[in-house]
């Protein structure tokens, strides 16, 4: 009897949005009277941090610093239609649509900026900390919050935008299934490194080391946490969890956290996170959604460790001691 | 977290203000300092609490419903059956004309998974409603009922879900979802190994930190605002219109700062009867879900099985792969079919292989429905599928991570759904896990790109 060690690998694509696509999301983005942007949303934060994404996506494309957004969203009488938050879609649907606002937005804004500079619009640039300079002669300037001022007292101008994005549905052909489901896809690897008691069937992983490619990391400490987070949701999903530890039998379902079992603080891996970066051709500014795809390498990245530790194939999740013992009996009996 | 920013420099401007930036959110110091309100902070003077009566059985008539002594009980101020709810047989998904409907919000005549919900209870306090819910007499005779997937799609098999009338889901391509691409049989007889194998999944629960429920307040001119944690504002308030039969400008709904989703809140599930119960009772009503509830009455992840079949080339070369994969429903849709469907369109994941053959099956049992769950559709594709990379390695002796170069899809291979692949960047993940994890591998891989061939 022995503790015995053992890694293994697996790599995984991702589709982002809905299956098939047909799920709009819509923004609108407008300014107050100095200077600040409302991104009025339907689409819920669950958590992951929608809010502030959708603040530095609008930010970025205005040219104003973040703080200087603020997001309204998931009221259905003040926010325009989202399809929901799910199907890691949230960044890439509702980011476009703040895009495509925040730009309507932009042009009016420069366009009130170009009476005041009597300039031309197009000969105007952000300079993202909150002034709007003529291209080649910064020293001819104006704040945003002077060009807001204008646009509501003086010229009578709503500095606002709309913005829609929609992946128009594809149905699948009926006999061979051509479609399309996805315009972009994220990428994994992970290596997971294990060590199992073969006479208790315990599995400990060690570590964890994920390569996650996701397009751009919008905001890559929040990034971190949804990729951190997946990876422990993935150790947990290999070796612990389920509401019926003896499908199908519907017997021996946990109904609290005493019973329904998870990994705890010390049950979790040495976790490693490398980002790479491929912009997608039609995600806000690349980004390709991260959100569930992180989650799904480390299970058979353990599962192909255990095997290599001990020579057993668990084939069902999750990958329990009782399993592992069993087949390591089984193996013995032949 | 490192950002290995030598990657894909070539197509990447990396000019920008904001994006890119470690901003700190501005909503985590109202989390981290118990300021975030959340659905549940909303209490109401006279607001009601609802409790569901749930079926002891998983699969059962209903033979007879008593409610005269829950009504009795003190504090109750009303009590729903069926007969309640206007547009009581629903599915979530016919907002995107996927049907039938096939649901009950009450059970009426029937239940067909254990937990299912039968009798609503509204009362003062939850726990007159917890009470008066102990006092509704239902009066079930048990029916057989089927767990397994592969008993339930037997012929004779016990029908779990009449408005189906087969113990599966019926695609326009069938009894399930398909994928023809090349010549699988071709693959087969050509390839130097064949294995065939299968793997299994049990349900498994999202575990939010906060269960799903919801707070009805009538806003005193005939609109209901409710305050819910429902993941999609919208698709909850058009079906909920359908379900009560009520104009969607007489519904008003927010959401705010969930605690987790992951896939959970999607269902539809809570804000219908309690929007009924404020409507009928003129009074405030809070529906949320304990743990137990949560855990085995709400949707999980749907058990799968998947069944592998590849041909391979000593070289390497994976030539041929069939995939059937079961995605167990349970007892209703909700958004199972689009999951299975989901999954004939994920694989035969992201290798590039000429002859492949896939089936998805959505398939009812007397079980709680399956839902959504973060990588719907995908999850356990992938668990099967890496596994089976592993063994396929194995059996021809080589080197699992080198084995997945040599499959790897690139920019402009075709998939077997027949898009071109656009973005691929599996080999970079690749190259870089060899070299963070020290598993080398042989030169050649380490140089391959996904950027298209002789590009």
């Amino acid at each position: 009897m022995a503790i015995k060690r053992g890694r293994g690998v697996a790599a995984i694509n991702y589709p982002t949005g809905m299956n098939l696509g047909g799920d709009p999301t819509q923004a609108l983005v407008h300014s107050t009277p100095t200077g600040n942007f409302m991104v009025t949303l339907s689409s819920v934060d669950l958590g992951q941090g929608m809010k502030q994404i959708m603040a530095q996506i609008c930010a970025e494309t205005i040219g104003v610093p973040t703080d200087r957004v603020v997001v309204d969203t998931a009221d259905t009488d003040t926010g325009p239609h989202c399809m929901g938050t799910f199907a890691s879609r949230g960044t890439h649907r509702a980011g476009n649509a703040v895009i495509q606002a925040a730009k309507e937005a932009r042009q009016v804004m420069l366009e009130v900026a170009a009476e005041e500079l009597e300039v031309n619009a197009s000969d105007l640039e952000t300079d993202g900390l909150g002034n709007i300079l003529v291209k080649g002669a910064p020293q001819k300037a104006i704040s945003i919050f002077d060009v807001a001022l204008s646009a509501h007292f003086k010229r009578g101008r709503s500095i606002s935008g709309r913005g829609m994005f929609l992946i128009p549905r594809s149905y699948p052909e009926k006999e061979t299934g051509a479609m399309k489901p996805s315009t972009c896809y994220a990428h994994a690897c992970t290596v997971a490194e294990v060590e199992v008691d073969d006479e208790t069937g315990e599995v400990t992983v060690l570590t964890v080391k994920n390569v996650f490619e996701i397009g751009r990391a919008l905001n890559p400490k929040m990034v971190e946490q949804q990729l951190v987070g997946g990876s422990w949701m993935g150790i947990s999903h290999a070796l612990y969890e389920t509401t019926e530890p003896y499908y199908p039998n519907r017997d021996h379902g946990g109904t609290d956290f005493n019973q329904y079992l998870m990994p705890g603080p010390g049950d979790l891996a040495e976790t490693e996170i490398i980002v790479l970066e491929r912009p997608s051709a039609d995600g806000p500014y690349g980004a390709k959604g991260p959100g569930e795809m992180c989650a799904n390498p480390q299970i058979p990245a353990v599962a192909n460790a255990v095997f290599d530790a001990v020579g057993v194939r668990i084939d069902t999740l999750p990958i329990t001691p009782e399993r592992i013992l069993r087949a390591l009996r089984a193996q013995a009996a032949t | 977290m490192e950002l290995r920013k030598n990657y894909f420099a070539d197509v990447r401007k990396d000019d920008l203000h904001e994006i890119g930036q470690d901003r700190p959110r501005s909503d985590s110091p109202g989390h981290v300092t118990g300021k975030t309100s959340f659905f549940a902070d909303r209490n109401f003077p006279g607001m009601l609490h609802l409790k569901m009566v749930r079926s002891p059985h998983h699969h059962a008539r209903i033979r007879s419903i008593d409610t005269s002594e829950a009504e009795k009980h003190p504090g109750v101020a009303r009590v729903l059956t069926a007969k309640d709810v206007p547009h009581n047989v629903y599915t979530i998904l016919i907002l995107i004309q996927v049907g039938p409907e096939d649901e009950t919000v009450l059970a009426d005549g029937k239940v067909r998974f254990k937990g299912e919900a039968v009798v609503a209870v509204l009362a003062d306090t939850e726990r007159a409603a917890q009470e008066a819910a102990a006092k509704v007499k239902v009066d079930y005779e048990v029916l057989p009922a089927v767990f397994d997937m592969e008993e339930a799609l037997k012929p004779g098999a016990p029908l779990v879900n009449e408005y189906h009338g087969q113990n599966y889901y019926l695609y326009d391509s069938g009894e399930c979802r398909k994928v023809r691409f090349g010549d699988v049989e071709a693959g087969f007889a050509e390839a130097d190994h064949i294995l065939e194998q299968s793997y299994q999944s049990s349900p498994i629960e999202h575990a939010p930190t906060e269960t799903t429920g919801c707070v009805v307040a009538p806003a005193g001119n005939d609109r209901f605002t409710c305050y819910t944690n429902t993941q999609a504002m919208f698709f909850t308030l058009d079906n909920t219109s359908i379900i009560l039969q009520m104009p969607g400008s007489k519904l008003h709904f927010v959401g705010g700062t969930v605690g987790g989703g992951f896939g959970g809140k999607v269902d539809v599930i809570v804000e219908p009867i309690a929007i009924l119960g404020a409507k009928l009772t003129g009074r405030p009503v809070s529906f949320i879900y304990s743990r137990e509830e949560e855990m085995q009455i709400s949707s999980p992840r749907a058990a799968e099985k998947v069944v592998i079949k590849d041909g391979v080339m000593k070289d390497g070369r994976i030539v041929a792969r069939k995939v059937t994969g079961y995605t167990d429903a349970g007892a209703y849709s909700r958004h199972s079919p689009y999951g299975a469907q989901k999954g004939a369109g994920h694989y035969p994941g992201p290798y590039t292989i000429p002859n492949v053959w896939i089936d998805t099956y959505c398939v009812y049992t007397n079980r709680t429905p399956s839902s959504a769950m973060r990588g719907f559709g995908v999850t356990i594709g992938d668990f099967a599928l890496e596994v089976q990379m592993d063994k396929l390695a194995r059996l021809i002796g080589m080197d699992p991570l080198e084995f997945r170069f040599i499959n790897a899809y690139r920019d402009g291979d075709m998939k077997a759904h027949r898009q071109p692949t656009e973005g691929a960047a599996l080999i970079e993940c690749m190259q870089e896990a060899s070299r963070a994890a020290d598993w080398p591998v042989a030169e050649k891989y380490m140089a391959m790109s996904s950027y298209a061939k002789g590009a």
